[in-house]
C-alpha cells in the first residue's frame, strides 16, 4: 500500500514520486532474485546515483540536493520497503560522506565530495573491528605518520559494501586512548589493502559485508579528515545521523511486512471466513500497523529536530531503538499471519524477518542505544 | 543541431481505458496520463545525440491541458525546452489532422532532426512519422534501432522481420525509433527541479498557422462509427497430468494448429 506522506513541499513530493518509480522498477523487481542467489546488483548504485539519490542531505554547492533529513529519510524508507539491503547500503554511503562533508577542508570537499554525492564514488564506513564493536574506543588498527602520509596496519571488520566500495571512512589509531583515533578518507584500491571473503549472513545477502586487512598501506596526508585525534567524535557524530537512516530502513521493512500480511489476511480463509475477519488475527494486524506508524512518527520527529538545528542524539537513539524493535516484532508477526507458508522461502515475509534482526545490531546495538538514552537521562 | 522530439501523452496501459460515448473519442480524463513509452526512447536518443553533437532538444506535444505533465517529464529527463500545441479545435483529430497540425508546429519551431516513437500505445496507427515526413518534404527513417549522424548525413539501422536495413539520408529528416535503440534514463531529482523553470511555449492553432477546417473531430477523414468492449477472456483449458499429460498437451496445440 502506498504510504500517504506529509511532506514539506512540492519538490519533496516529486522526489518521493521519483523514488517510488525507481524503487518499483529497479529494486522490487530484482530483490528476490539477488537475495536468493546472493549476487551483487551490478549497475544499480550508478542508476541511483545519476537519479540524484546518493547525496540528498548534502549541500547543493558540492552536488548534493540540500534536502532536509525529514525528506531524505523518507526516501530511504521507500527504498527499504522494496529492498532492505540496498536501502542500508545507501544509508551507509550517506553516512560515509558525513565526515568529509562536516569536517573536511574546503579543498578536500571540492576534490572528492562531488563524485561521492553523485554516486560516482560509492562509500563504506569502517569503524568496527573484530575486538571492538560496541566499544569502538577499543579499536586497535594503527595509522603511523610517515613521510607523505600515514601507514595503516590492522584489521577492520563488518564493512558493509566491503571490497565493492570506492572509498571508506576509516577510523584508525594515531595515538593512545579515546583521543588517539583519527578519521581518514581511504581509497578502496590502496596497495596493501585486501578484503576478506564476504561473511555468510542471515540476511542482506546482495550486499557483501567483509573484513579489511591493512598491511602497511600508505594513505596520503591530505586524506586525514578533521584533526588528528578527532576521529571518535567524528565517528559518533556520523552515527547519530546514521542511526536515523537505520530507523528509516527498519520502518520501510516493517511497512513492507505489514502490507504483505494484510494482503494475505484478506485472501486466506479458515473456518469459513477471511482470516483478517477473525478478531484475534485482525488485532495482531492492528498492533503491527500501530507499530509501523509509531516508528515512522518517531524517526521523523528526530529528523525534524536535526533539521531545526536542535540537539537530536537522544532522539536518534530512541528512533533507532523503537523502529528496529518494531521491525523485528512486525516481521515476526507477519510470518505468524502467513502460518506455515510464512516459514518457507516462497514468501517474502520469511526474508523480512531475517533482515529485521540485523537492524537491532548494527550502528550501535539496541543495548547501546539504551546506554545512550540513559546517559542523557542521567545528565 | 536542432532536435525536436514528438511526445504523446497516452492513458496508462495499466489502468482501464475507455472511449467517451458522446463523441467516440478516447476518455483522456478517465485514466492517468503517462508518456507514451516509446517516446521516452525517442527523448533518450535525442539527448544522446545532443550530448555527442551539441545543439538543443525541444519537446513537442499536441494534447489537452494535462499533457503538460508529460512535457515536464521529458524536460526532467534533460530536454531544453518545450512547445505544447494545445487548442480545443484540435480535439478528435485523426492521424491526417494530427500530422498536419504537428507539421505546422514543426515548421514554426524549425528543426534539423525530428524524432518520434514508432507507435503510440493508445491509437497505435504507427503512421505519424511517415505522414510528417511527407508533409515536411523530409526523408523518413522509420523503425530505427540505431542512429548515427555525421555532418549532415544520417544513417540508421532499420529493423525488419529478417534483421535490419542500413538506411542513409541527409538532414533535415524524420526518424521513428523502436525500444531496441537504447535504455531511457530516469529523470534525476535535479532534473525534475530544473524542469520547472524550463520554458514551455503554448501554441494555439492560429499561432501555428493551422487551418481550422483541416483539424478536429468534424474534419477527420476517418470516423469511429461504433465500438464495443473486448469480450472477457474465456477460461483456459487445464490439462491434469495423469501419465498422458504430454500427449494431451500436444493434441491440444495441434488442434489449434500451433504444431
Ligand atoms: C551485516 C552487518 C553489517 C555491518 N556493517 C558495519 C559497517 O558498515 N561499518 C561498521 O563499522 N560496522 C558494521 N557492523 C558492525 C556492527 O556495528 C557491530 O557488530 C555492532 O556494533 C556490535 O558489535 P559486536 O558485534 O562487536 O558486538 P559486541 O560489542 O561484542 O556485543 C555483544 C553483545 O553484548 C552487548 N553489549 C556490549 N556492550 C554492552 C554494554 N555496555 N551494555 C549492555 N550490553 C552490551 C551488545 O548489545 C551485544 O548484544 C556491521 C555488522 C553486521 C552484522
Ligand atoms: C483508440 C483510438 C483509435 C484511433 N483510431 C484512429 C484511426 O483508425 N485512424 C486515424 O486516422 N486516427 C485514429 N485515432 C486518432 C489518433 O489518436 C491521432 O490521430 C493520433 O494523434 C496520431 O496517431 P497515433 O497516436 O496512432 O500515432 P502513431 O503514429 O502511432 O505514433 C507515433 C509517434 O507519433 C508521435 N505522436 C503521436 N501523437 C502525437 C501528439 N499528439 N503529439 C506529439 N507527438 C505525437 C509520438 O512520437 C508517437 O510515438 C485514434 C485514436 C484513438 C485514441
Amino acid at each position: 500500500m502506498t504510504v500517504e506522506r506529509l511532506l514539506p513541499g512540492q519538490d519533496a513530493r516529486d522526489l518521493i514520486e521519483l523514488t517510488r518509480e525507481i524503487a518499483d522498477k529497479e529494486l522490487a523487481r530484482r530483490a528476490d532474485e539477488h537475495e536468493r542467489a546472493e549476487t551483487y546488483p551490478e549497475g544499480l548504485f550508478a542508476t541511483l546515483g545519476s537519479a540524484g539519490l546518493l547525496g540528498l542531505p548534502y549541500p547543493e554547492e558540492y552536488g548534493g540536493s540540500g534536502q532536509p533529513y525529514e525528506v531524505y529519510l523518507q526516501v530511504i524508507e521507500e527504498l527499504a520497503a522494496r529492498w532492505a539491503a540496498v536501502a542500508v547500503a545507501v544509508s551507509v554511503h550517506t553516512l560515509a560522506c558525513f565526515p568529509l562533508a562536516a569536517y573536511g577542508t574546503a579543498e578536500q570537499r571540492e576534490r572528492w565530495l562531488p563524485d561521492m554525492l553523485a554516486g560516482r564514488l560509492i562509500g563504506g564506513y569502517s569503524l568496527s573491528e573484530p575486538q571492538a564493536g560496541s566499544d569502538a574506543a577499543a579499536l586497535a588498527c594503527k595509522a603511523e605518520k610517515t613521510e607523505g602520509g600515514y601507514r595503516i596496519t590492522g584489521t577492520k571488520a563488518w564493512i558493509t559494501h566491503g571490497g565493492r566500495a570506492d572509498f571508506y571512512a576509516l577510523f584508525a589509531r594515531t595515538g593512545p586512548g579515546p583521543r588517539g583515533v583519527s578519521c581518514f578518507l581511504a581509497p578502496g584500491a590502496a596497495e596493501g589493502l585486501t578484503f576478506g571473503r564476504p561473511e555468510e549472513k542471515m540476511g542482506l545477502h546482495a550486499i557483501p559485508t567483509t573484513t579489511a586487512h591493512w598491511d602497511g598501506a600508505l594513505i596520503e596526508a591530505d586524506r586525514l579528515v578533521g584533526a588528528e585525534g578527532q576521529g571518535l567524535s567524528i565517528a559518533f557524530g556520523a552515527l547519530d545521523s546514521g542511526r536515523l537512516g537505520i530507523a528509516a530502513c527498519a520502518t520501510g521493512l516493517a511497512q513492507a511486512a505489514l502490507d504483505e500480511a494484510v494482503a494475505y489476511a484478506k485472501e486466506r480463509e479458515t473456518f469459513g471466513k477471511k482470516i483478517i475477519d477473525h478478531q484475534g488475527l485482525g488485532f495482531l494486524l492492528a498492533d503491527m500497523a500501530a507499530g509501523v506508524d509509531a516508528a515512522r512518527a518517531t524517526y521523523i520527529d528526530a529528523a525534524r529536530r536535526r533539521d531545526a538545528g536542535l540537539p537530536y542524539s537522544r532522539q536518534a537513539s530512541v528512533a533507532k531503538l523503537v523502529a528496529t524493535d518494531t521491525a523485528m516484532r512486525v516481521t515476526t508477526d507477519a510470518v505468524q499471519v502467513f502460518g506455515g507458508y510464512g516459514y518457507t522461502r516462497e514468501f517474502r515475509v520469511e526474508r523480512y524477518m531475517r533482515e529485521a534482526k540485523i537492524m537491532q545490531i548494527f550502528e550501535g546495538t539496541n543495548q547501546i542505544q539504551r546506554l545512550v538514552i540513559s546517559r542523557h537521562l542521567a545528565r | 543541431m536542432n532536435i525536436v522530439v514528438c511526445v504523446k501523452q497516452v492513458p496508462d496501459t495499466a489502468t482501464e481505458r475507455k472511449l467517451r460515448s458522446e463523441d467516440k473519442t478516447l476518455d483522456r480524463d478517465a485514466a492517468d496520463g503517462v508518456v507514451n513509452e516509446l517516446d521516452e526512447y525517442a527523448v533518450e536518443e535525442a539527448l544522446r545525440l545532443k550530448e555527442a553533437h551539441g545543439g538543443e532538444v525541444t519537446v513537442l506535444s499536441m494534447g489537452p491541458a494535462k499533457a503538460t505533465e508529460t512535457i515536464r517529464k521529458a524536460l526532467a529527463m534533460g530536454a531544453d525546452k518545450a512547445v505544447h500545441l494545445h487548442d480545443d479545435a484540435l480535439h478528435g483529430s485523426d492521424a491526417l489532422g494530427t500530422s498536419y497540425a504537428v507539421s505546422q508546429a514543426l515548421k514554426k519551431i524549425g528543426f534539423d532532426l525530428v524524432i518520434l516513437g514508432s507507435e503510440s500505445t493508445d491509437a497505435r496507427t504507427g503512421m505519424l512519422a511517415a505522414m510528417l515526413a511527407e508533409r515536411l518534404g523530409a526523408p523518413q527513417l522509420t523503425l530505427a534501432s540505431k542512429v548515427e549522424i555525421e555532418g549532415t548525413a544520417i544513417r540508421v539501422e532499420r529493423i525488419t522481420d529478417y534483421g535490419y536495413d542500413k538506411v542513409e539520408a541527409s538532414l533535415p529528416a524524420v526518424v521513428s525509433v523502436v525500444e531496441k535503440i537504447n535504455e531511457p534514463r530516469y529523470p534525476s531529482f535535479k532534473g525534475i527541479m530544473a524542469a520547472k523553470k524550463k520554458p514551455v511555449e503554448t501554441l494555439g492553432i492560429a499561432d501555428a498557422d493551422i487551418a481550422a477546417d483541416q483539424v478536429g473531430l468534424a474534419n477527420s477523414w476517418s470516423e469511429v462509427v461504433d465500438f464495443a468492449a473486448a469480450p472477457p477472456r474465456a477460461a483456459g483449458t487445464v490439462i491434469k497430468d495423469e501419465g498422458d499429460g504430454g500427449a494431451r498437451a500436444a493434441e491440444f496445440l495441434a488442434s489449434k494448429k500451433f504444431i
